[in-house]
């Protein structure tokens, strides 16, 4: 079973994510910022990755954007922790290519839900 | 898997708040309106917005709300929607000290209180031009009801597969809204030798017998609203029995999800780890050192020749035993941006309180050094900063009147010299006042003389309780004086140096030993024992003549060097050890100095200068007046460390008297 990517600059956002997700039996990898989520991406192909959007070195979007022009992450889910729930960072998310998005504050069922919902 | 205690990451959230704050202090103290570079900015912006994040998702209301409208003000800043003005970072910065708070009432498990950050938040609404343009306002929900369910038609655009998602998981979810009948529109479907496996041809009709809001099914294609043709209507009529869902209809379409690496581990690249741990680690290698030396002592008297290999073994362990002990010594160095990282915040507080303008420029922050020197040397910088910028730079007018730069400079500096850490504070400012100082030493009855060279005048303004401030002001002047500065220095066994030009600035120069659990120290004889003086302490050796040592009536013995009389000790005496008491001229004399305060030490011989580990005596045995700690020496042998302050303590009295 592969894994799952969670990106979050925040370290205790990235803790209660990865930890949320390895309880409900996920596999969880974990970087700290876009510019190591790639590298790791191109190392390994996850099944499914979580990114915060403002994060220092490689946002979020620019992020989505680079892993959708590798051959492996085509069509992977791409979701992205977001709390501007205003249309612009949505558009913007789904330009650059994410399958969706959380709206933060989220609890971890509402997190545990959405991902059972893309990977279940 | 549900029922997951959140408090479990509220101490991560509370350390990277505190990190994400400073952070933030640091970078609003480098900003000025015209020199707002856009990446400064947004590293404020992302600061405040995952503060903001995990107050909201760990429940921490008030600092959430508080952060939202910071956030709501850097966002226009960084948008460049509104320039940046002197004000905004006032606020900003003082919004750093109340979320502060705020963080610390929520680490304190008590009550947020909402009135420490009203009145800052008013400011900020302010600053936004009100609280209605908040981007977040949601527009209401439509509670558009459908008793019967939804008629919905979904056609995919042929790019939907781009974007991750699937049209099966779509309509999965819909199933769990209610019962759907689902039908399948085949009608752009191409034949199979023109089908293109990642394109979406399929389009769907589908009835939802579930009585849920409008929003809860729009709800279901959000991520994709913009990649399809929907239409949402209300079911008016009673359908067929729904049929069950295909469960394989994109399934064709879906990318193989084969493959997987090998787990790659991400690796953070540090472990907090307590102090204690460590502290036992630098113990069990001075052992180590001990035990290495010993060895060394004990293959001193075999044939070298004969036992060639064991001498190899032993140079070996040399090596490898001086290697562990500078990694581990290592471990417990920081860099000493951690003290001067707290002085940009003083340094423009201050210079507005007092009404001048000051820059700061900090330069080898990188430096390392041991914990817990930079614990105890921050009292100290932060005694010299205050009083740099309160005593020495001039106000802007009289900077200006002296074809000064009105922006005086205060420059923190560090650097490795040696076996020391080098610590500069100059501040280019009116410099010491030779005269004054002269003044006020002989109005306390300091014998001083106009002959007396700079550097001795300097060293007067750390005699105790002396301040040449004309009037005590807020800042500093309150009693406690550069003498206090000093001794702080010296319990490090550091050294303090003044320099300074009149009219040009001011220049103190604090040398440190780069940890404190090795001293570099000067080894002397008595009897059999051997003691060690810290070499920062010591100042020269001699043998006197007969004619420099004087019996005092109230003082007992003296030694005169160079003019001045100073007590002299015989270590012998001192620490009741048996043999003969040798005259003074017969043995050797170190003079010591220790605040402001020298003595001369009368011992039998000098052995050498050598590093030593300090162990603390008081933990092994018990606290002996006048020794500071022990050391083993490489025969396995203790030699005390002499606590050369305490001894001047008891024994001399101030410099020039």
């Amino acid at each position: 079973m592969s894994r799952i990517l969670a990106v979050d600059d925040s370290n205790s956002m990235r803790e209660m994510v990865a930890f949320t997700l390895r309880s409900a039996g996920f596999d969880v990898a974990e970087a700290p910022d876009g510019a190591e989520a790639l590298e790791l991406a191109r190392k390994e192909k996850f099944r499914l990755v979580l990114c915060d959007v403002n994060m220092p070195r490689m946002d979020g979007i620019s992020l989505v954007k680079a892993l959708r022009e590798l051959p492996d992450y085509k069509f992977t889910p791409l979701l992205m922790l977001t709390t501007e729930s205003g249309p612009e960072k949505k558009q913007e998310g789904r330009a650059a290519g994410a399958t969706g998005w959380l709206v933060k504050p989220f609890n971890p069922e509402q997190l545990i839900s959405t991902i059972n919902k893309v990977i279940g | 898997m549900s029922g997951i205690d959140l408090a479990r990451f509220h101490q991560t959230f509370f350390d990277e708040s505190a990190e994400g704050l400073d952070a933030m202090e640091a970078s609003l103290l480098k900003l000025t309106p015209d020199s707002a570079d856009a990446e400064t900015i947004n590293g404020i912006f992302r600061a405040a917005h995952s503060i903001k994040g995990g107050a909201a998702t760990f429940g921490f209301a008030a600092v959430a709300d508080f952060t939202h409208l910071l956030e709501t003000l850097l966002d226009r800043l960084r948008a460049g929607t509104r320039a940046i003005t002197p004000a905004d970072i006032d606020v900003l910065l003082r919004s750093v000290d109340v979320l502060r708070s705020l963080l610390d009432f929520a680490r304190a498990g008590r009550v947020d209180d909402a009135t420490l950050a009203e009145g800052l938040s008013a400011e900020l609404r302010a600053l936004l031009d009100g609280p209605a343009s908040a981007a977040a306002e949601k527009t209401a929900p439509r509670a558009d009801r459908s008793a019967a369910g939804w008629k919905i038609h979904f056609a995919p655009h042929a790019g939907l597969f781009a974007s991750g998602n699937d049209p099966l998981r779509i309509l999965r979810e819909l199933q769990r809204l209610g019962e759907c009948r689902v039908v399948a529109t085949l009608d752009t479907l191409p034949a199979l030798d023109d089908l293109v496996a990642e394109t979406c041809y399929l389009a769907w009709d589908i009835e939802l017998r579930a009585a849920c809001d409008r929003d809860d099914v729009a709800e279901v294609f959000a991520w994709v609203e913009d990649e399809c043709a929907l239409a949402i209507e209300p079911l008016t009529t009673a359908g067929p029995v729904p049929a069950p869902l295909p469960a394989n209809v994109a399934q064709a379409a879906l990318p193989a999800n084969a493959g997987t690496a090998a787990p790659v581990r991400v690796d953070s690249g540090s472990i907090r780890v307590a102090t204690e741990k460590i502290d036992n680690l630098v113990n069990l290698v001075g052992e180590l050192v001990i035990t290495q030396a010993m060895l060394q002592q004990l293959a001193g008297s075999l044939d070298p020749v004969q036992h060639e290999r064991l001498f190899t073994g032993l140079s070996q362990l040399e090596r490898n035993t001086r290697s562990i002990q500078e990694a581990v010594m290592a471990t417990r160095m920081l860099p000493v941006d951690f003290v001067f990282s707290r002085f940009p915040r003083m340094v423009r507080d201050l210079a507005g309180k007092l009404g001048k303008q000051v820059r700061l420029v900090t330069s080898g922050e990188q430096t390392e050094i041991d914990k817990g020197v930079i614990e105890r040397i921050s009292d100290p910088l932060t005694h010299l900063v205050r009083n740099a910028i309160d005593h020495g730079i001039e106000t802007p007018e009289a900077r200006a009147e002296a074809g000064k730069e009105t922006t005086g400079t205060m420059r923190l500096s560090a650097s490795h010299q040696g076996g020391h850490i080098v610590v500069e504070v100059a501040d280019d400012g009116r410099g010491l006042d030779r005269a004054r100082i002269l003044a006020k030493a002989a109005e306390r009855g300091l014998s001083v003389s106009e002959s007396m060279t700079d550097a001795e005048v300097w060293q007067l303004i750390f005699a105790p309780g002396f301040s040449t401030a004309a009037a005590l002001t807020d800042v500093s002047g309150r009693g406690v004086g550069m003498d206090v500065v000093k001794k702080n220095i010296e319990a490090l066994n550091g050294v303090v140096e003044v320099a300074s030009e009149t009219g040009r600035g001011m220049r103190v120069t604090i040398r440190l030993p780069l940890t404190l659990a090795i001293l570099d120290g000067m080894s002397v004889a008595v009897g059999d024992q051997v003691f060690i003086l810290p070499l920062g302490a010591v100042v020269e050796s001699l043998q006197p003549l007969p004619e420099q040592v004087k019996r005092m009536a109230q003082q007992g013995t003296v030694v005169r060097v160079r003019n001045e009389y100073l007590p002299l000790v015989d270590l012998r005496e001192w620490f009741g050890l048996p043999g003969t008491k040798a005259a003074p001229h017969e043995s050797i004399v170190v003079i010591v100095e220790a605040e402001s305060r020298k003595l001369a030490l009368q011992i039998d011989d000098l052995v050498g200068q050598q590093q030593v580990v300090i162990k603390s005596l008081e933990a092994n045995y018990r606290r002996v007046r006048g020794v500071s700690g022990a050391t083993i020496l490489g025969d396995g042998r203790v030699a005390l460390i002499v606590d050369v302050s305490a001894v001047v303590r008891l024994f001399s009295q101030p410099l020039a008297a």
